[in-house]
């Protein structure tokens, strides 16, 4: 069985893969999907402390996953929503090219 | 054993996660994405935690990636102008990146393996939903239907 | 002797492991017998498939006053072998401007979530392939996956008709989703499990020694059945719901651009995926393999599972027979006035049953919501009032 720490490490690497496709993407939809990577390794994270806990635990780590999926799918479903409201005003979602406060 | 199924998720996922972060094609990365999301469930199942991890494959790629996709076809006459790559996030990501691994190699704490536990069911789940947590999740709900009705309002068809 | 039988493929299983069982390691006798399982799944359900396919036309033709195949050997039995070697001879041909990987990985993912979804049902006693707690939940998450993997047929192929086909393929297995999940519910709510072999466990008594404890005969059970019977229907695209392949429309909807071995295994995941969903079925409210009446309970339970399965399978092929196809914004409006308003019903139908004591009373009371709801949304819904001179807004 790996050690805690590798288990943070690669919850560590997802983060950062999903802070990079955050930052440096321009489109619209790519940042969404670093947000959600970042959300899923929060996710690993919570559910790796519940585990290497010294036991019995109580299952808070599962709990708090469940909720953390149920509100990063409603965050999805905004923001995916948002972007089509984007485009169609705008009929582009390059982030860099909405730099208008007017509508 | 388990440190290969280990080191085999750990690959598929995080080489899923940098194709969907780092792909020109918007619809290859949508599905690296969703490839991401069946290793993060693995690792659920590796550590133990079935029901999340079959709830991750259930709203992640049942949901949010068909989602995404859609999106992807109902804003697609954009696709492939949107190029360009700000290098900027890379240095930031690298740095984040190092500055964790730093802070986990120095934490003596955390080089443990786990104990052995009994599997958290379905039900004791349930009975935490229905007690402990009954109050988190009818904010769930209730954050839930407003996200359907804005959603559903956003997308609407702007009189003119 | 009867229980010999019963467990004779268990037998079977562990005399085939018995030669590496004393000396191997755990986990390789768990992935050999983890093998075995996926052999003996596929082994029996691509039998299945290939006879439900011959029996298919065959029952249609005898519906439509023809034979039906009758050529390749006794009675046309051996026509899925010719068909098969036609579709392995046909030429695989990939569209120019597709996208060859997402078109390519389609199918695959298509049939991989289809024989998936199969693991997880007890086809007998001792005889689920896969226990998992979470069991019904696993079947709905891999069934999810069809629509990404219909989607990439869709998208793949880089054709009107194929984006079109998967377009309404979509609209119409999320809408359906739902009452299928929903009526799903109410047999979870009772018997306090997501386990199939307990949702089993819970019908294997008798009333009086001959009324089995079948959820389908209560009253919630029945609504549920129907709406789960329904919702099967579209989410495997059959007719009278097959309007993402419906040829006289869009071609073959998603699969327009796909031939050969590729289009067989579309085929063999849209069968795939009609097994697994009435062995769900069977499993939810048919009792799952136990013997409607308690002296027949001698014959294996395996073979009550199957007559169950197949009874299910005929049912599907005779509406084929009979029902023309419906309107997309039919099925549309069908899903979400009708089916989702009464797969909650059923949920409190079923907490009414539960809190009335489950006996008689609890039958009446039970059945007494659900009509209320069904004459309420009967009146509602009522379109007789609107006679009108036909109007054509799909077409002119």
């Amino acid at each position: 069985m790996p050690t805690l720490s590798m288990l943070l490490v690669v919850s560590a690497a997802l983060f950062c893969i999903g802070l990079l496709a955050a930052l440096s993407r321009r489109h619209a939809i790519f940042i969404l999907i670093g947000i959600e990577m970042m959300l899923a390794a929060a996710n690993l994270n919570f559910i790796a402390f519940w585990r290497f806990a010294p036991q019995p635990a109580p299952p808070t780590g599962v709990m708090v996953a469940i909720f953390a999926i149920a509100i990063a799918a409603a965050e999805a479903a905004v923001g995916l929503a948002m972007v089509i409201a984007v485009y169609r005003h705008f009929r582009t979602t390059n982030v860099d090219q909405l730099d208008q406060l007017k509508g | 054993m388990s440190t290969v199924a280990f080191a085999g998720i750990a690959i598929l996922t995080l080489a899923a996660a940098l194709a969907a972060a780092t792909l020109q094609k918007l619809m290859h990365a949508a599905l690296s994405f969703a490839v991401m999301f069946v290793g993060i469930s693995a690792f659920f199942f590796f550590l133990g935690a079935e029901f999340v991890g079959l709830v991750q494959i259930f709203v992640y790629i049942g949901a949010v990636a068909v989602l995404i996709v859609f999106t992807i076809l109902l804003t697609r006459h954009d696709v492939g102008k949107v190029r360009g790559f700000n290098w900027s996030g890379v240095f930031v990501a690298v740095a984040v990146f190092g500055g964790l691994v730093w802070t986990i190699s120095k934490t003596k704490s955390l080089s443990i393996v786990p104990q052995q536990i009994k599997p958290v069911t379905v039900q004791r789940i349930g009975e935490l939903l229905m007690t402990n947590y009954v109050w988190p999740l009818q904010c769930v709900g209730v954050l839930l239907t407003a996200a359907l009705i804005g959603a559903l309002i956003l997308v609407m068809e702007e009189k003119s | 002797m009867a229980d010999s039988f019963d467990q004779i493929f268990i037998r079977a299983k562990q005399w085939l492991l018995s030669p590496i069982s004393c000396r191997a390691p755990d986990w390789l006798i768990q992935v050999a017998s983890s093998l075995l399982n996926i052999a003996a799944l596929l082994g029996v359900f691509l039998t299945l498939f290939a006879l439900i396919s011959v029996l298919e036309r065959k029952i249609l033709g005898r519906m439509q006053n023809r034979y039906g195949p009758n050529r390749v050997g006794p009675f046309g039995l051996f026509q899925p072998v010719a068909d098969g070697i036609k579709m392995l001879i046909k030429e695989d041909i990939v569209p120019a401007r597709a996208d060859k990987i997402v078109h390519f990985l389609a199918p695959v993912l298509i049939a991989a979530t289809a024989i998936l979804a199969l693991g997880v049902i007890p086809y007998g006693r001792n005889m689920t392939p896969f226990i998992i707690d979470g069991g019904i939940l696993f079947f709905f998450a891999v069934g999810s996956t069809t629509e990404l993997a219909v989607f990439m047929a869709g998208w793949g192929s880089n054709n009107k008709f194929s984006m079109l086909g998967a377009m309404r393929a979509i609209a119409q297995m999320i809408s359906y989703e739902l009452p299928l999940i929903i009526t799903v519910l109410p047999v979870v709510m009772i018997v306090g499990s997501l386990n199939p072999d307990k949702i089993v466990g819970a019908q294997s008594t008798y009333s009086l020694g001959f009324v089995p404890h079948w959820f389908v005969f209560t009253p919630w059970g029945a609504t549920a059945f129907i709406l789960f019977f329904v919702s099967g229907l579209v989410e495997s695209n059959r007719t009278p719901f097959d309007v993402p392949e419906g040829e006289s429309e869009i071609v073959a909807g998603h699969m327009t651009e796909y031939s050969g071995f590729k289009y067989a295994t579309f085929f063999m995941a849209e069968y795939i995926g009609m097994f697994a969903i009435s062995g769900l079925g069977v499993t939810l409210f048919l009792g799952g393999w136990h013997a409607p009446v308690h002296f027949l309970e001698f014959i294996p339970s395996y073979a009550w599972f199957f007559v169950k399965l197949s009874i299910l399978l005929f049912i599907y092929i005779w509406l084929r027979g009979t029902l023309p196809r419906t309107r997309v914004d039919q099925i549309m409006n069908f899903a979400w006035k009708f089916m989702l308003p009464m797969a909650f019903t059923c949920v409190i139908a079923a907490a009414v049953w539960h809190y009335t004591g489950r006996g008689l009373r609890g039958w009446l009371w039970s059945l007494g919501v659900i009509a209320v709801v069904y004459v309420t949304l009967s009146i509602l819904l009522d379109t007789r009032r609107k006679f009108a001179p036909r109007t054509y807004r799909f077409a002119e």
